[in-house]
């Protein structure tokens, strides 16, 4: 019954539809839809228990989802996982590697399942990190360990690379390497990158598109390009104080006192300006308001509608 | 050719580049017939997406400012850039509207930055190479 969705869907390195996830009495994940194209930079964005990593691990198929339905490449990570693996690299939040082994075993172990293995890039790695392969995981220090995780996750050239919180903890030289990395591999054509991160400005400078999620939903889903031309941060100037924040339609949070108030909004400038003059104000300042400014308004606009 | 990103400072960032190259070719640090760094390794060195720096290009070279050509790279154009002088003068207007702002916070007149500017501009120039200002 679903043979046109799979035929559609197999380019497509991951569409998530209506997933909703249940851990107990706890709703991790409600009615999630997410589809992340081809070729390009999605970033996942969410404060800490917001459901990124539960999500990213549907993705993987290492989670059954509770209703709605998961595709990555047009197959279902659940029922097939090896072929879904073969053409994800994957860094999780905990970086888990065996901490028994040295690096250049790690490399030899991880290499015997991915026939696409690069031993040029994995050296090539090995050498932009600084790593020196005798060391033993568990000897390594925390940016070492993120850098050995993205390699392994890197060297066989994955169609699709899946990063959780990558840079969380990591000193300035560390996530650059893993910024650069991302770029690398979306700059490599064709090649997808799928990554979370609470650090909004890196998802500014890297993303495409752009999933915001807020305790289990998501509050925006869009291209950046449209997040950024859809919102506007805009200070408005009253001829007398004001008592309260004014009301402007399609407002999404509304700071300030007396005489000017700064609005961010969703909605088009000319009918910003037209209801703006409706209630007596001029608009003294304009601008596009950063991904952070509009996730803070996005979730404080969504606790408020409950 | 040096580019500063700013994450949050409300200006989208293919616009920074757009403006920061405008400003180079102005201010000549750029010179027509120049060679832009690829796509790829300029968003490397931003640490920003490959697209975003694709499109900035693109847009310059719907301004006219630059050109480029399947697998010969992005040249500043040969004409010079026709936006250039209006560039210049907006490089010049923002640094005015500036100090027009802090005079009159400083409670200085217009009669008076003027005066100043003339007195600035012998102490710099003389009398006699004033001209060309």
């Amino acid at each position: 019954m679903k043979s046109d969705n799979v035929l559609h869907d197999k380019d497509v390195p991951a569409v998530v539809k209506g997933l909703s996830r249940r851990f107990g009495r706890k709703l991790a994940l409600d009615d999630v839809s997410v589809e992340v194209p081809k070729g390009r930079v999605y970033g996942l964005v969410g404060e800490n228990g917001a459901g990124k990593t539960t999500l990213i691990k549907h993705i993987l198929g290492l989670l059954v989802p509770t209703a709605g339905s998961v595709s990555v490449f047009g197959m279902n990570p659940v029922t097939e996982p090896e072929r879904v693996l073969a053409r994800i690299g994957y860094l999780s939040e905990n970086r888990d590697l065996p901490n028994w082994m040295r690096i250049s075993e790690l490399i030899r172990f991880t290499r015997a399942f991915y026939p696409d293995w690069s031993r040029d890039y994995a050296e090539e790695l090995l050498k932009m990190f600084d790593l020196d392969p005798s060391t033993k995981v568990k000897n390594l220090s925390r940016g070492e360990r993120a850098q050995t995780g993205l390699l392994i996750a890197l060297a066989h050239r994955p169609e699709l690379l899946v990063l959780d919180e990558p840079s969380s903890g990591l000193d300035p030289v560390v996530r650059r390497d893993i910024l650069s990395a991302v770029i690398r591999t979306t700059a490599d054509e064709g090649r997808t990158v799928l990554f979370s991160s609470h650090l909004l400005d890196e998802v500014d400078r890297v993303a495409d598109y752009v999933t915001m999620i807020h305790k289990g939903r998501v509050v925006l889903s869009a291209s950046m390009d449209d997040i950024r031309e859809g919102h506007r941060l805009v200070t408005l100037r009253f001829s007398t104080p004001q008592q309260a924040a004014p009301k402007i339609p399609d407002a999404l949070s509304c700071e300030g006192a007396d005489e000017e108030w700064t609005v961010l909004c969703n909605g088009r400038l000319d009918a910003l300006k037209a209801s703006a003059e409706a209630i007596g104000a001029v608009i003294v300042d304009e601008r596009t308001p950063s991904l952070e400014d509009i996730f803070v308004a996005r979730v404080r606009a969504s606790r408020q509608a409950r | 050719m040096k580019i500063y990103i700013s994450v949050n400072d409300g200006v989208p960032i293919y616009l920074q580049i757009i403006s920061q190259i405008k400003h180079l070719v102005a201010a000549g640090r750029l010179k027509s017939g120049q060679e832009l760094p690829p796509i790829r390794l300029l968003a490397q060195q931003l640490l920003i997406n490959p697209n975003t720096v694709a499109r900035a290009y693109r847009e310059l070279e719907a301004a006219g400012i630059v050109t480029s050509r399947r697998g010969a790279g992005t040249h500043v154009s040969d004409e010079g850039s026709p936006l250039a002088r209006k560039e210049r003068l907006k490089i010049l207007n923002d640094r005015i509207d500036a100090l027009l702002a802090e005079a009159s916070q400083l409670e200085v007149d217009f009669e008076q930055l003027t005066e100043l500017i003339e007195k600035r501009r012998k102490t710099m120039y003389g009398e006699s190479r004033g001209e060309r200002l």
